[in-house]
């Protein structure tokens, strides 16, 4: 099996699948990690039981996220060395350190803090119990913040040496090489597409549960707070994409043109294609629609500025056009309909119908998916645009693969393929039945008992068998029973 | 160049102490998948796994700076073992994917746990088996030309690793089995003292064919022991590790609660003192150095900084992270 296929492609497939399957975890662990501190903040700070409730809801599918973003990512932790050797040999001295310090100061501060924030709510008080939220949620952009200083070195490489033996070593300064020039504007539009797919995903659950009981006050609570961040995150997401593709258009110019479908070059004003079927073998757009000069008015902010383009490329370092000008296209037109419902939710809350609303809270549900639909065709624009350069510019993907046969790639990509489907199909069908059921008063945490409230057996006090006393809405109480040494 | 001499021993230091730090820390965890299926379902299950709930994913963080660590400090080294070992860190990888997520998983319907017990047992025992081998593999040493691992995909594969992967396997259901003596008590307790025992003449038994193994298994290995003045540097290891084994059949045999775990942490500590004395100063024998696989000075003093100030906070915090779930586990089940 896999003896007629290429390592090279098999590498890639599987770079990019597992990639793309464990983002999707960190798209909203990242997320829903703030959200849980600004859940928990809101409680200490009000004392409302409904803050407490909304906290131990979203706390279970945290959980099940987060445990399958952490079992993915140490997949990718070690994707580099056993397909991409080439790679971390001449580049380890660079992106090495860089990712050694996600995990000094990412890593180990979510791992350490996620026990007490999921189990220690009885074990610790009230605001050590916070701080170890807030650690986890501080944690998850440290992680974010290196992981994309790496891959931003990787697409706008500055700061470094040639060694004698091919490796890119280190130069004068570690400062350039953290914040090369394309980082600042993809940690922004980055970290805003996580809080975004959060807020969607909580969105599209208080949708549903105000679609079943429009009376429901967590519902409400949820949906209200998912609209104002879709009304106020979403249109500052739009510019700071803007910006982004603007230094994409400085520093990488071959990608903005296969995002645009510009084959040709516009030497007096480019159109903005909406529509085409991009033909790389006859290098050119089919069926265009477009706008004409719009293009130079975005890129350019000047309708008659010159744009090159891919006519300017030699054809073996252009990247595979079509991939990247529907991907973009899909990441764009789910921005824009992300804010025809920021905006339509602004509308129905000042006409005093948030909650009422029927046509909004279904096109919420509909949307609550979208943002990982987005933030994964926004990966493949910038990673498939980027090609055929894995350190742009410097070193071809075709040159950085390990010395591997293509049945042992093959096989490990089947093998991929099948326990992530499998594995974390299950796990986001526990994630939306948690979903399905409604929020509600004395939400139970992290439940730690096999067969119900029979007995407790764990960390977290389960219920007793006293009733009218139930230890988990009494997150500060100290029982004995809790203890129990 | 002095310096950069200096740190690249350091680094090997730091990568050391992180293996190390992963293999007892993990290796609990996964001791007790290994012997998960010898617990009764229902309480003595649940409780065996609260024990570690908390924890696992700290634990398993320091296999990630283990991999990340080697990537940045001797970035060649990880460009060569990985590529050799391929099949093996795939099969630990899945195997570390069953055992993570069915720490959530076995929670969330009753129907299912069964399966997601087998995978938290299937799991670990892969991973364990996995890295055991992968360690035999680095042992028996690999093949390199012009910087790239230049073998094929199933060199790894012999009676050797398959003797490191099974010790393995024990030396984790060992370390396994003593914290549960430590988190448990009662039956539960008792039960896992006898499992302790067990895993302890089997752990000691393995690690004794794995010495004697290696002695044969390249001439310079049995150098670095048998020879003067390598001997008497050598010497104290075996005599020291001679000894924790019996304190530790003891400890067994005395009821104690806490003892046996730390001595069987210490038991893998000279354990991991043995491999260094017959490995150094090789990181991928029989051909690269520490230093052929180095990072550059820049590289190893910006991770330095790092490792500096950040190490005491992880040590600091991961400790209050276990003292906030100390003492014996879900006694309240009694009352």
């Amino acid at each position: 099996m896999f003896d007629g296929f290429d390592a090279l492609l098999l590498a890639r497939i599987q770079f990019a699948f597992t990639v793309s399957f464990h983002f999707i975890f960190p798209a909203l662990s990242i997320g829903l990690a703030s959200y849980l501190m600004v859940l928990e903040g809101l409680w200490l700070k009000t004392g409302k039981q409904l803050y407490l409730d909304l906290f131990k809801y979203w706390l279970k599918i945290f959980a099940i996220t987060f445990a399958m973003g952490v079992v993915s990512g140490i997949v990718m932790s070690y994707q580099f060395g056993t397909n991409w050797a080439v790679f971390s040999d001449k580049a380890g001295p660079v992106i090495g350190p860089l990712m050694a310090y996600e995990v000094l100061t990412a890593f180990f501060l979510e791992a350490g803090f996620l026990g007490v924030m999921l189990f220690g709510m009885n074990r610790v008080g009230k605001g050590l119990h916070f701080a170890a939220t807030f650690m986890v949620a501080f944690g998850t952009f440290v992680s974010a913040f290196w992981i994309l200083s790496v891959n931003s070195w990787m697409q706008t490489p500055v700061g470094f040496e040639m060694g004698a033996n091919g490796q890119f070593l280190p130069g004068e300064s570690w400062w350039d090489i953290v914040f090369s020039p394309s980082f600042p504007y993809r940690l922004v539009h980055t970290v805003l597409a996580a809080y975004l797919t959060t807020a969607f995903v909580v969105g599209g659950v208080g949708a549903w549960h105000l679609l079943k009981d429009r009376t429901n006050a967590h519902a409400r609570k949820m949906f209200s707070m998912a609209m104002w961040m879709a009304a106020l995150v979403v249109p500052i997401q739009i510019f700071a994409g803007d910006m982004h593709g603007l230094n994409t258009l400085e520093h990488q110019p071959p990608k903005v043109m296969a995002m645009e479908g510009h084959f040709e070059s516009h030497p007096d004003g480019a159109p903005l294609y909406l529509f085409g079927i991009p033909d790389q073998d006859a290098q050119e757009l089919r069926y265009a629609i477009g706008i004409p000069k719009l293009s130079s008015l975005i890129l350019k902010h000047d309708p008659d500025a010159s744009l090159d383009g891919l006519d300017t490329v030699p054809r073996d370092e252009q990247p595979p056009v079509a991939v990247v000008f529907w991907t973009f296209r899909i990441m764009v037109g789910l921005g824009f309909a992300m804010l025809g419902v920021g905006l339509w939710s602004l509308f129905a809350r000042m006409r005093g119908k948030l909650y009422d609303w029927k046509w909004l809270h279904r096109a919420a549900l509909l949307m609550g998916p979208s943002g990982f639909i987005a933030v994964i065709a926004g990966w493949v624009t910038t990673e498939v645009g980027r090609q055929p350069w894995v350190i742009y510019g410097l070193l071809r993907t075709a040159d950085a693969a390990s010395p591997l046969d293509a049945p042992a790639v093959g096989a490990s990509l089947l093998a991929f393929v099948i326990v992530y489907f499998t594995v974390f199909g299950v796990g986001v069908w526990y994630i939306l039945r948690l979903m399905k059921a409604p929020p509600h008063a004395g939400e139970k945490g992290v439940k730690r008992t096999e067969k119900g409230p029979v007995r407790t057996a764990g960390i977290t006090p389960g219920p007793t068998q006293n009733p009218g006393h139930n230890p988990d809405t009494l997150p500060s109480n100290h029982e004995e029973a809790d203890d129990g040494r | 160049m002095d310096v950069n001499v200096d740190l690249t021993v350091v680094w090997a230091f730091i990568i050391a102490f992180a293996v190390f730090a992963y293999v007892v820390m993990d290796g609990f965890d996964l001791g007790i998948g290994i012997l998960f299926p010898s617990f009764e379902v229902g309480r003595e299950r649940d409780r065996a796994m609260n024990s570690i709930a908390p924890v696992w994913d700290g634990n398993e963080t320091w296999l990630v700076l283990g991999g990340g660590g080697l990537f940045a400090a001797f970035p060649l080294a990880y460009a060569v073992i990985l590529p050799a070992t391929y099949p093996l860190i795939i099969a630990m990888l899945l195997g570390l994917v069953f055992r993570g997520v069915a720490f959530e998983f076995r929670w969330r319907d009753p129907s299912h746990r069964r399966l997601w017990d087998f995978a938290f047992t299937g799991g670990s025992l892969v991973a364990a088996m996995a890295q055991g081998m992968t360690l035999g593999a680095l042992l028996q040493g690999i093949d390199v030309v012009d910087r790239a691992y230049a073998g094929s995909w199933f060199d790894w594969f012999t009676p050797y690793t398959l003797l490191t992967g099974i010790g393995t396997v024990a030396g984790y259901a060992l370390l396994g089995a003593c914290w549960l003596v430590w988190k448990l008590d009662g039956e539960a307790q008792a039960h896992a003292r006898t499992l302790a025992k067990r895993a302890a003449w089997a752990t000691l038994i393995l690690m004794g064919g794995v010495s004697i193994y290696n002695l044969g298994l390249r001439p310079e290995y049995a150098d670095r022991w048998l020879t003067a003045p390598e001997i008497y540097f050598a010497a104290p290891v075996p005599i020291l590790t001679g000894l924790i084994a019996l304190a530790l059949l003891r400890s067994l045999s005395v009821e104690r609660h806490s003892k046996p775990f730390w001595l069987s942490l210490a038991l893998f500590f000279f354990g991991m003192a043995g491999l260094g004395v017959t490995m150094w100063p090789y990181v991928v024998p029989p051909g690269l150095t520490i230093w052929d696989v180095a990072a550059p000075e820049r590289s190893q003093v910006f991770m330095l900084i790092g490792v500096g100030i950040t190490m005491p906070l992880i040590i600091a915090y991961t400790a209050w992270a276990y003292w906030v779930f100390r003492g014996k586990v879900g006694d309240e089940g009694y009352h």
